[in-house]
């Protein structure tokens, strides 16, 4: 759709699922663009996306809020679905309303709409993995978006974006990449389906504190200088550009504050990476080693889990 | 009669219901639920006792520091590190909270309940010099609205001048909300979700250079309060006077105090807060922690284990329970229903007597030509969290100076076998508890009592109607299609659902079954 002044329309719906409004929240700290620019102005030359619905930043409640949905559905404009938050299949039925007094269930809105949709992001590590709602028990039935768009059979692309929370430059990157240069290609995402902008390289290979690993200078409390491994820092087997990029307008990340990384941009946390505080194991370390039959020095790629075993 | 049911409740933080019947234009019956579930107290179960503290700050997005902190008070007791916090430790964990209230407060007036008030769409001839507005204004000219369309109509009666104003601060306050995160994250790595508080007191090593950080962010933080934030919600409470009349609620306000200043106290409720704690109920009294319950008979859990203190609560659902409408819990005090918030903890500190509060709230009344029982109400909630945004600002550029680079930041400790330890404390939304114990190494109870619980709780074994419930209740309703009264009174609250319910959704059919006629 364009406006009265070319600007051609993005449409956008963000459906929140069982999630925190963590990842709302963190969109809202982007610096370059602001967010006030990302509302109001073009998001790339003659492009504007523009917020159909969000819970918490739409002016609309109740029906007036789900008629916004219904007309998505019965549109033919290209839209894309962001998804922040799981997908509850036990208890699906936050929906909203409607005036008929029937309850929707999340599951139906979002596969009805994922149908139709240019692309789905899943935005955060609950709506990309599952994150914590799906962690163990479990008791709500939390899906991640690509399970259930999959079980669904709805071919629609699906682009995550984990971390929890994601940083608003990776949210608003993938939307950038999408409207410059179409959807990423195999090539531009990893097996887990992130773009390998954000999270093509290890913590532990850009970390600030590596030189402190390399010496064996290790903290052993918080608050302590040297590198965090001891205290069960994930970086080692963590893929994200967290110690490049940084957050918050650059100014500070976890392990900046002397805090262990959680590993919360891998599929499968918080379960894999529980204890959150127990160390890895050495043999899980990404590494060079030599190898045995053709004595040439290869590159180890850390176990894909962050951590195997449950708290000590 | 009519039932209307508004679901979602927009601008609010998580999944919010509200049904209510109206007769004659007035609410005769409301009835708040949450239907989000994500069941965070049997996730913990059997986990590490440390991974409490950095599973239960994602509660929630937009208050994630009070959990943090209110988590690391549960397991400094039961570590048995309570009364060694270091002086760093304690000043970073205030700074971060403050910083969080900070964020929290301006998304709210803002972000969430301004466009309750504010018409942004009026802005669309501006042709004057605002920046905020040229933008908002060459945005609106190009003829697609949305997310500022649709909306209730009928009410927004700013005149044009103070509408132009607020809207402009609007979009100045996505900046100045900007800076609050940056401020946490100076002391906390990352915001949402900071991981600068851990049990035993603070991770982050303060210096000079991030002080001076931190104070000029929060400088530019303070100008805005002073000269927006504060400035606005009197406009608003001017131009919607008939709001200090509404909305009043349960008439009782609990608070547990925040920002410690002193941590040699091991007892919360005694320990020196610079904002007190306290019970008002008619009475100002001291709160006593061992009275605080949680009833059943409205919510979707068993019965049995109704009317129990949160250390011997049990949260085990039953979905099919015949006279349940809500997946919250009821909390109570001594049996009854209490307000938590802003408005609570500026009530309480106010019949305290503190210095602080009483001649910011005197003075704002005489601005307002109100008095104190005005503040009862839908502006008085938006009211006491703009001063209190005034006054936690200004402590936090003293306290910031405090800190000492080079002492230590956090307690030596080893994680005992067993222990139990409960964490107290005001959030931005309120009063807020935390209770664990540890068995065999692994935490066996974890329980969260939240401040939206207390103000969207349902009726309780009594039947009484929790806070957001009773202030619904008697409202007169103009236009029962654009029920502007109920939204602006259950949102003056702030309600937060991402907190408030911790168990599952079911199809609530006696709810569902109305609509308006």
């Amino acid at each position: 759709m364009m406006t009265q002044q070319g600007t051609q329309e993005i449409p956008v719906v963000w459906l929140q699922g069982t999630g925190c409004s963590g990842c709302s929240v963190s969109l809202l700290n982007a610096a370059a663009p602001r967010v006030a620019n990302v509302l109001l102005e073009e998001l790339v030359p003659g492009k504007h996306v523009q917020v159909r619905f969000h819970p918490t930043i739409m002016a609309a409640s109740g029906e007036l809020a789900l008629e916004i949905l219904f007309d998505m559905q019965e549109t033919e404009e290209g839209y894309v679905l962001i998804l922040e938050g799981a997908i509850p299949e036990k208890m699906p039925y936050i929906g909203g309303t409607t005036g008929e007094g029937e309850e929707l269930s999340i599951v139906t809105t979002f596969t009805e709409l994922a149908e139709k949709a240019l692309c789905v992001v899943a935005v955060g590590t609950c709506a990309a993995f599952g994150g914590i709602p799906a962690a163990a028990p479990n008791a709500s039935g939390s899906k991640p978006a690509s399970q259930v768009l999959a079980e669904h059979g709805i071919e629609t692309p699906c682009v995550n974006v984990p971390g929890c929370p994601a940083h608003p430059d990776w949210i608003l990157g993938t939307l950038v990449h999408v409207l410059l240069h179409g959807l990423p290609t195999a090539d531009d995402v990893d097996e887990h389906g992130r773009p390998r902008a954000f999270f093509g390289q290890l913590i532990h290979e850009n970390c600030p504190r590596r030189a402190d690993f390399d010496a064996g200078k290790f903290a052993s409390h918080h608050g302590e200088p040297g590198c965090l491994y001891e205290l069960g820092c994930k970086g080692p087997v963590t893929y994200s550009d967290c110690p490049l990029r940084q957050w918050n307008s650059g100014i500070s990340w976890p392990i900046g504050a002397g805090s262990p990384c959680l590993g919360c941009v891998e599929p499968g946390f918080p379960d894999i990476g529980s204890a959150l505080y127990k160390k890895i194991s050495a043999d899980q370390l990404p590494r060079i080693e030599r190898d045995e039959t053709t004595g040439e020095l290869k590159y180890v790629a850390p176990a894909s889990a962050p951590c195997s075993e449950p708290s000590e | 009669m009519a039932r209307i049911t508004i679901d979602p409740v927009g601008r609010v933080e998580g999944h919010l219901k509200i049904d209510v019947t109206v007769d004659n234009g007035e609410v005769k019956d409301a009835r708040a639920s949450g239907p989000m579930f994500r069941g965070f107290e049997q996730i913990l179960i059997g986990r590490h006792p440390m991974d409490a503290q950095r599973l239960t700050t994602r509660v929630c997005g937009v208050c994630p520091a009070v959990h943090s902190v209110c988590s690391s008070l549960a397991l400094d007791q039961a570590i048995g590190v309570a009364d060694q916090i270091p002086d760093n430790g304690r000043i970073i964990r205030n700074l971060i909270l403050g910083a969080n209230y900070l964020q929290s407060h301006i998304l709210h007036f803002y972000a969430l309940a301004a466009l309750d008030y504010v018409d942004p769409a009026a802005a669309a001839d501006y042709t004057g010099d605002d920046a905020g507005l040229q933008q908002l204004a060459a945005f609106l000219q190009r003829g697609e609205w949305a997310p500022f369309v649709p909306r209730y109509e009928g009410d927004l009666c700013l005149d044009k001048e103070t509408n132009a104003a607020a809207a402009s601060h609007y979009v100045r306050a996505l900046d100045m909300r900007r800076l609050t995160h940056e401020m946490v994250a100076t002391f906390g790595g990352k915001m949402p979700h900071e991981v600068g508080c851990v049990p035993g007191g603070a991770c982050e090593v303060p210096t000079a250079d991030k002080a001076a950080s931190f104070l000029g962010r929060l400088q530019d933080v303070q100008r805005f309060i002073d000269e927006c934030y504060v400035p606005d919600v009197v406009a608003v409470a001017t131009a919607y006077p008939d709001y200090f009349e509404i909305g009043k609620g349960c008439g009782r306000y609990l608070a547990y105090g925040l920002f410690d200043m002193d941590t040699t106290e091991t007892d919360l409720m005694k320990r020196p807060r610079y904002l007190p704690s306290g019970a008002l109920n008619g009475q100002l009294g001291a709160v006593d922690a061992q009275a605080i319950t949680e009833d059943l008979k409205y919510s979707y859990f068993q019965d049995d284990y109704s009317r129990l203190h949160p250390s011997e609560g049990r949260t085990e659902p039953q979905a099919d329970k015949p006279e349940a409408y809500s997946w919250a819990k009821a909390p109570r005090l001594n049996g009854e229903p209490y307000e938590v918030g802003p408005l609570a903890r500026w009530l309480v500190a106010y019949h305290a007597g503190d210095e602080k509060v009483k001649p910011a709230v005197d003075s704002l009344l005489a601005a307002l030509d109100a008095e104190p029982a005005a503040l009862q109400s839908t502006l008085g909630r938006h009211a006491a969290r703009a001063l209190e945004a005034k006054l936690v600002a200004d402590a936090m550029a003293e306290w910031v100076l405090e800190l000492e680079p080079g002492a230590p930041v956090c307690a030596d400790y080893e994680l005992p076998e067993t222990g139990s330890g409960t964490g107290m404390v005001d959030g931005p939304r309120g009063a807020l508890l935390h209770h664990i114990d540890i068995e065999d190494s692994v935490i066996s109870r974890y329980q969260l009592v939240v401040p939206t619980t207390w103000n969207v709780s349902p009726r309780d074994d009594e039947d009484k109607p929790g806070p957001i419930e009773q202030a619904l209740i008697g409202t007169q309703i103009r236009d029962e299609k654009n029920p502007f009264e109920v939204v602006r009174i259950a949102r003056s609250f702030d309600p937060c659902l991402a907190c408030a319910v911790h168990i599952i959704d079911a199809k609530d059919k006696e709810l569902g079954r109305y609509r308006i006629v």
